[in-house]
């Protein structure tokens, strides 16, 4: 975490013409004057078709810097690409990239030429640039213009280390999107999962680590134990995960910084379905004695541990609720796997999902408005529901879909699936329409993805 | 306390003995009327090893399970028995029994699934006179599926739990 990040309150080697337009008007939540345009952050069908210019970030010097080998001016390609990227392939928006427009100069990032791009048909412009300072650190500004009203919308500025280059581009995505949508960032964020390889009765399962656009891959486990279900701590600083390291399914917290690992709580019997809680404070995990399975608690400290659920049956997973109080968990005390939500100290349990088929894998909507789950019905489908049970819907239709883990912002989720036959897995994502779906880029097979918070 | 969830198990899978259960069709085969005498066991592998056992047992080391289920059926309760006079047999041997799951379910619901039908068959081990003290169990849910297909057939020899040798 050698991140450092600054609003840059003073942009002052930029052009001083435009230091006059440094006040950023007050946004206004409808933009158009001629019928052309309209923001508006409940439909999303109409600001997904807003198209969006995002050529290459300009540079002061084309100097070389550690985070490409090109120089600087490589590396505002570059950035405009990751930008380009995020927005394209999350559906959001119409954005044009780096490699089909021209690049703007330096001094035109904060002075666009508006005519040139207004006959380009777009509508927005993201304009940035990047510069090598002292030490190799590298600053990096980002610029949103509405082109019909030739205004600024926002900017922002970042100080990043060069191999932290990608999450200034992610920075800056997260800017344009916030901006436009009215919705919270997510793009500056990471992803724990599980690398697969192998044949289906040899599997070879290593715990693995990517930025959420799969860039920045790190393989964390060697293949000797089978990983399975990690989750990153809020802070990103441990890996909280199942592994057959012993031969049997313990929990281990696995530390970023050094590599080492301890297991959450020591016992002889089997735990496994770990879970933080929204703080970092209180890990949550699931303990199978005799067959029995219960959900615990413990405090990420270590501890002892205090027993939530009590039936007979199955009791298994859990999911905080953005503010800690509450825990949805599934159970099977039913008679098969249903959804149900508990208070935090495990006090009045109810189940919620009574729309047939099994309820599975809930996971508390970072928002708090929605629950994903995966739910059964032969198939297994990828669906939401609102924390009360109702108003459930798919977001996806395939053979096997499983294990939502949603965005920072609770408005994407991503999923694994599996292939009938060869049981090949890969990670994918889905908006809340159901309507973007997409496959994410891993080397190897992927499953149980685990999206962390937006970066600290 | 395992005394107790023994007998429950056990009154469980009497009750649910006259159940249908849709059998794999590639079953092992079915038992021997009368169980191959240990100490005659076969050339090569040495009495109270792994690969002895499995070569006595004949298949009679893997019990099947219905979807969602974890109960003991007749065909258990005959293979289940097998196993333990086995035991009986090398009462020096420990054994783990490795419960599975078939891959239409979740992960983490699959791994308390397949420690459930392990213990189903440890507790009837148990009953018959095993001490639960050599008998370990551990659950693999969907991760070592032992068909490869994905179909009912396949998922059918999935559910299951096996007696492994400990040697």
């Amino acid at each position: 975490m050698s991140l450092r990040i600054a609003v840059l309150l003073s942009l002052s080697l930029l052009a001083a013409p435009a230091m006059a337009q440094d006040i950023v008007p007050p946004p206004p939540d409808v933009v158009d004057t001629d019928g052309g345009l309209e923001v508006t952050v409940t439909d999303e069908s109409a600001w997904q078709d807003l198209g969006i210019a995002i050529p290459a970030f300009a540079t002061n010097a084309d100097v070389a810097t550690p985070a490409n080998n090109q120089g600087t001016a490589a590396l505002g390609a570059e950035l405009g690409r990751v930008v380009y990227n995020d927005l394209k392939f999350n559906g959001l928006f119409k954005p044009t990239g780096p490699d089909s427009l021209p690049r703007p100069t330096y001094p035109q990032i904060t002075a666009p030429a508006f005519n040139q791009w207004g006959g380009r048909g777009a509508e927005m412009l993201v304009h940035g640039y990047v510069r090598a300072g002292e030490g190799g650190k590298l600053t990096v500004g980002c610029y949103l213009y509405d082109v019909q009203l030739q205004n600024e919308l926002v900017r922002a500025g970042w100080v990043v280390e060069p191999a932290d280059w990608r999450r200034a581009a992610h920075k800056c995505s997260d800017l344009v999107y916030s901006r436009l949508s009215g919705e919270s960032p997510f793009f500056d964020s990471r992803v724990a999962y599980i690398a697969e390889t192998g044949p289906k009765d040899h599997r070879v399962k290593r715990l693995a680590i990517m930025d959420s656009d799969g860039a920045n891959h790190r393989f964390i486990t060697a293949g000797n134990a089978t990983a399975l279900t990690p989750r990153y701590s809020p802070d990103y600083k441990k890996i909280v995960y199942l592994s057959y390291l012993d031969g049997n399914p313990r929990i281990f917290v696995y530390e970023i910084g050094t590599g080492q690992q301890h297991l959450v709580t020591q016992s002889k019997n089997v735990t496994f379905a770990p879970r933080w809680s929204p703080d970092g404070k209180t890990i949550l995990y699931s303990m199978a004695i005799a067959g029995n399975t219960d959900i615990y608690r413990v405090s990420a400290q270590g501890g002892q541990p205090t027993k939530l659920t009590d039936s007979p049956g199955i009791d298994i997973g859990g999911s905080f609720s953005p503010d800690g109080s509450r825990i949805v968990f599934e159970s099977d005390r039913s008679g098969n796997q249903q959804c149900y939500v508990m208070n935090a100290d495990g006090s009045n349990q109810k189940r919620i999902s009574f729309f047939g088929g099994r309820c599975a894998t809930p996971e508390w909507s970072p928002r708090g408005d929605l629950i994903a789950f995966t739910h059964i019905v032969g198939d297994l489908r990828v669906a939401v529901m609102n924390p009360s049970g109702g108003g459930l819907r798919y977001l996806t239709n395939s053979w096997q879909d499983e294990a939502p883990t949603w965005a920072p912002n609770g408005r994407i989720v991503q999923f694994f699936r599996t292939a009938k036959g060869s049981g090949q897995a890969s990670l994918w994502q889905v908006d809340l329409t159901g309507r973007n779906e997409r496959r994410l880029p891993t080397p190897v097979g992927a499953s149980d993805p685990a999206w962390g918070p937006v970066l600290p | 306390m395992k005394h107790i969830v023994s007998t429950v198990t056990v009154a469980t899978a009497l009750v649910l003995a006259g159940c249908s259960k849709k059998a794999p069709e590639e079953l092992p085969p079915p038992p021997a009327t009368s169980t191959p005498a240990p100490t005659a066991g076969p050339e090569g592998a040495a009495p109270g090893t792994q690969a002895h056992f499995a070569q006595v047992m004949n298949g009679q080391d893997t019990i099947y399970f219905d979807t969602d289920r974890y109960n003991i059926d007749s065909a258990d309760q005959a293979a289940l028995t097998q196993q333990a006079q086995y035991l009986a047999q090398y009462p020096n041997v420990r054994a783990t029994v490795e419960g599975h799951a078939d891959e239409r379910g979740t992960r983490e619901y699959n791994l308390a699934l397949g420690e459930r039908r392990a213990n189903a068959a440890k507790n009837y081990l148990a009953s018959l006179g095993v001490s639960p003290d050599r008998i370990s169990v551990v659950s693999y849910g969907k991760e070592r599926p032992k068909a490869l297909g994905s179909n009912e057939q396949a998922w059918a020899q999935n559910r299951r739990a096996v007696t492994i040798i400990l040697n």
